[in-house]
C-alpha cells in the first residue's frame, strides 16, 4: 500500500496545471464571466488534443488508457481554475458520442441537474444518462433560459424531462467531487495568501487565531475531502463515491464561505474571484447528487451491514 | 495512489487473524473498569501473549503499513486494548527506541515488549497543559543522580506504573524549550507521591503525581541535558499519527451497531437522524483513509508521522463526539443510564478535543507550520 501519487500521476498534476494556467489564467477566468459562461470552442478542442476528454478511453480507440485516479486528478485541477462547461458529462460521453473524445463537440447532460440543463446553447449533443448507465442522445428542440446563480453556468429548464435518467453514474459524481476537492484547496490557499498579505491593526490578518484557525478548518476539509475522493477512485466503489462527494461538497461550500469571510467586504464584491468558486460549488453540490441523496446512500450502506 | 497490500502483508493478515482466531477465546473476561491492579495484570498477561506469539513489537519495529494491519485487525477480532501498556508501547517505547543508549534499550525495551513493566507519562503539569513548554518541575543535579522536585497532572495509570517518562527543567536560565531534560523515573522511589483524580466520566485513570526531591539516577536519562523538548518532540509527532488507527475501525463498528438499534426501535424512520448516522458512515470511512493517507506518508519518510496527524486529530475527535452524541438520541431515556457503555463513551469522548494537544492547539500547529500563517495570538 502507497496511497500516495505516484510518479506519473504528479506528472500528470504538473502537466494539467501547466496547461490550464497557460490556457486558462485569470484573464481567461473573467472574459468567461463576461461572455456569461459562453464556451470557448478553440480550447475545448485543444482540451481534447490533450486527451483531456479521451483519457479513460483504451489506447487503440484513441485514448490515454488511464483510470478514474488519473481522471480525478485532471478535474481536480480544472476545480482549482473553475474551467466552465459541461467537462464531466463531456468526458463520461466520449466513445459513445462522436466528437466528444476529441473535443469537437460539447456534450452536456440532461441528468445533471434535475429539469435544468447546462450550457444547453453551447452544446451540439444532449444526453441522458438512463438506467443502462450509457448516455442516450435525447432531441430537445427548445428549451427556456433560466437566470443562472452561477455567471459561468447558463442555465435552460426542459420543458419535460426528455427521458427517465437512470442512477448518476459513479465516475460522473466522482469527477464532480474532484472538481470541489480543487475548489477547495484554491478556496483554501487564497484565503491563506489573503491572511498572509492584508494588514490591520499593525500585522497580517492571519497571525490572529480567529483567521487562522479558520484556515485551518479549510485546509481539514480539503485533506480530508481529498482522502475520501481519491481512495474512491481507486476502489470505484459507489457507496465511496458518495460519501466522497458529500465530503467533497462540505469542503468546497464551507471552504469558499470561509474565504469570503477571511477576504472580507472585498470578497463580497464582483471584481473577486471568491464568489464565482462559492456559486461554482453551490451549482455542483447540486450535480448528480444532493447531499440528501448521498446521506440516504451512505445510510443505506449502513443498513446493509447488517 | 495504490491501495492494495503486499503478498507478504496479507500472509501477515491471515496469519494474525488465525492467531487471534484461536486465541481470543482462551481470554479471561476484563476486570471491572476500576480495579487497577487486575486491569494491570490482564493488560500485561495480553501483552505478553502478544510477545510470545510474535506480535510484541509491532508498533516498535514493524513498518507502519504492517502496524495499520495489527491495529484493524485486532480490534476488528475484539482484542483487549492496548490498556495500560500504552505509554510504553506507544510513547516511551518507541523514543528510547529512537534516542535511548544501546544499554537503555536493553533496560527497558525488553520489559515494555513482555508487559512486564508498566509506564506512565508525566508531561502536563498544573501551569503547563497547551503551553507544554512551561513546565516547571525541576530537576538539579546532585552527583550522579538528578533531585526532582514538582507536580504533574492527567498521568494516565500511574497508580499501577513502574517507570514514568519525565519531563523536567533542568536549565531555568534557558530559553524555555532548551532547558528541559527527559528522565524515566522510577515510580516507587521515595518522594513520589500518587493521587488518583476523578474524571468527569466518573473514571480513575489519570492521577496527580506530586515529586519530592526525587533522586533519579542521571544515567536514566534520555537524550542530552536540555535536549529533552526535541526528544519528546518525537513522542508525540507518533502519538497524533496512527495511535488511533484502531479506534477509527471500534467507531465503525459502533455506528454499525447503532444504526442495528435505531432500525429495532423505529428511530430510522426519523430521516434527520437516518442522514446525521448515514453522514457519519461517509465521515468515519473518511478518516480510515485518512489513516492510510498518513500511513504511506509515515512509510515514505522513515516512519515518523507528520502533520497529517494533526488533520487527522481534528476530524477525529470531532466526529468521535459526533457518534456518541448521535447514539444518545438512538437511545432515548438510555442516554441517562450510565450501565450502558455508549453513555459512558458520551462522556469519555468529551476528552478527544482535550487530551494530546487540544483542537486550538492542532489549528494552531497546521495554521501556523503547514499554511505558514504568522504565529497566532
Amino acid at each position: 500500500m502507497d496511497f500516495r501519487l505516484s510518479d506519473d500521476q504528479r506528472a500528470l498534476r504538473r502537466g494539467v496545471r501547466e496547461l490550464l494556467a497557460g490556457r486558462f489564467g485569470r484573464e481567461a477566468l473573467r472574459a468567461a464571466v463576461d461572455r456569461e459562461g459562453g464556451l470557448d470552442r478553440k480550447l475545448w478542442r485543444e482540451l481534447g488534443d490533450a486527451g483531456f476528454f479521451a483519457l479513460r478511453l483504451p489506447e487503440d480507440e484513441g485514448g490515454a488508457g488511464l483510470g478514474l485516479p488519473e481522471a480525478v486528478l485532471v478535474f481536480e485541477e480544472v476545480g482549482r481554475v473553475l474551467l466552465p462547461g459541461p467537462l464531466v458529462a463531456t468526458h463520461l460521453a466520449a466513445g459513445s458520442v462522436p466528437g466528444a473524445a476529441d473535443g469537437t463537440a460539447v456534450v452536456t447532460a440532461a441528468s445533471e441537474l434535475p429539469s435544468l440543463v447546462q450550457h444547453f446553447e453551447d452544446a451540439d449533443t444532449v444526453v441522458v444518462f438512463a438506467s443502462d448507465g450509457v448516455p442516450h442522445r435525447v432531441d430537445v428542440p427548445e428549451a427556456e433560459a433560466v437566470p443562472s446563480l452561477d455567471p459561468l453556468t447558463p442555465l435552460h429548464r426542459l420543458p419535460r424531462p426528455p427521458l427517465t435518467p437512470g442512477p448518476p453514474p459513479g465516475a460522473a459524481v466522482l469527477l464532480t467531487a474532484a472538481e470541489q476537492l480543487g475548489s477547495a484547496a484554491r478556496s483554501t490557499e487564497e484565503a491563506v495568501r489573503h491572511a498572509k498579505s492584508r494588514v490591520q491593526f499593525g500585522r497580517p490578518v492571519g497571525g490572529f487565531q480567529a483567521v487562522g484557525h479558520l484556515c485551518a478548518e479549510m485546509l481539514v476539509r480539503t485533506e480530508t475531502a481529498r482522502a475520501a475522493v481519491y481512495a474512491a477512485a481507486v476502489g470505484g466503489d459507489l457507496t465511496e463515491i458518495a460519501g466522497a462527494k458529500l465530503l467533497a461538497d462540505e469542503a468546497a461550500v464551507r471552504g469558499a464561505r470561509d474565504c469570503l469571510q477571511v477576504f472580507g467586504g472585498m470578497g463580497f464584491t464582483w471584481e473577486s474571484d471568491v464568489h464565482l468558486h462559492l456559486k461554482r460549488a453551490l451549482l455542483r453540490a447540486r450535480r448528480w447528487l444532493t447531499t440528501a441523496r448521498a446521506e440516504e446512500i451512505q445510510a443505506q450502506a449502513l443498513a446493509s451491514a447488517f | 495512489m495504490d491501495l492494495a497490500y503486499t503478498a507478504a502483508e496479507e500472509e501477515f493478515r491471515a496469519r494474525l487473524r488465525d492467531w487471534l482466531a484461536g486465541t481470543l477465546p482462551t481470554l479471561p473476561p476484563p476486570p471491572p473498569a476500576g480495579d487497577w491492579p487486575a486491569r494491570r495484570a490482564h493488560d500485561s498477561a495480553w501483552q505478553r501473549r502478544l510477545y510470545d506469539a510474535g506480535y510484541g513489537n509491532v508498533h516498535l519495529d514493524a513498518s507502519p503499513t504492517l502496524r495499520l494491519i495489527f491495529l484493524e485487525e485486532t480490534e476488528k477480532a475484539g482484542a483487549p486494548y492496548v490498556g495500560a501498556n500504552f505509554v510504553g508501547l506507544l510513547h516511551a517505547g518507541p523514543t528510547i527506541a529512537a534516542e535511548g543508549t544501546p544499554e537503555q534499550r536493553e533496560r527497558w525495551l525488553g520489559p515494555i515488549l513482555r508487559g512486564e513493566e508498566i509506564w506512565c507519562q508525566g508531561f502536563s503539569e498544573p501551569d503547563a497543559g497547551s503551553d507544554l513548554a512551561s513546565l516547571r518541575t525541576k530537576a538539579v543535579r546532585d552527583g550522579d543522580a538528578y533531585v526532582v522536585t514538582g507536580q504533574k497532572i492527567w498521568t494516565s495509570h500511574a497508580e499501577v506504573a513502574d517507570w514514568c517518562e519525565l519531563l523536567v527543567r533542568t536549565d531555568p536560565g534557558a530559553p524555555r524549550h532548551r532547558g528541559i531534560t527527559w528522565l524515566a523515573m522510577r515510580m516507587d522511589a521515595p518522594g513520589v507521591t500518587v493521587r488518583p483524580l476523578r474524571t468527569l466520566a466518573g473514571s480513575t485513570e489519570f492521577a496527580e503525581v506530586f515529586l519530592d526531591e526525587v533522586r533519579v539516577p542521571a544515567a536514566d536519562r534520555v537524550g542530552e541535558e536540555n535536549d529533552g523538548w526535541r526528544v519528546t518532540m518525537v513522542t508525540l509527532s507518533f502519538e497524533r499519527g496512527t495511535a488511533f488507527a484502531g479506534e477509527v475501525v471500534a467507531c465503525r463498528r459502533t455506528l454499525t451497531e447503532v444504526a442495528t438499534r435505531a432500525r429495532a426501535n423505529g428511530c430510522w424512520d426519523d430521516p434527520v437522524l437516518r442522514r446525521r448516522l448515514g453522514r457519519l458512515h461517509a465521515e468515519f470511512t473518511a478518516l480510515w483513509r485518512l489513516v492510510q493517507w498518513n500511513v504511506s506518508e509515515a512509510a515514505a519518510t522513515g516512519g515518523v508521522p507528520g502533520t497529517g496527524g494533526s488533520v487527522f486529530k481534528l476530524r477525529y475527535s470531532q466526529a468521535r463526539q459526533e457518534l456518541y452524541d448521535a447514539t444518545a438520541e438512538v437511545l432515548g431515556p438510555g442516554a441517562l443510564d450510565l450501565s450502558l457503555p455508549w453513555t459512558r463513551e458520551r462522556l469519555s469522548s468529551l476528552s478527544y478535543t482535550i487530551a494530546a494537544g487540544t483542537s486550538q492547539i492542532q489549528r494552531n500547529i497546521l495554521a501556523e507550520r503547514v499554511l505558514g500563517l504568522p504565529k497566532g495570538r
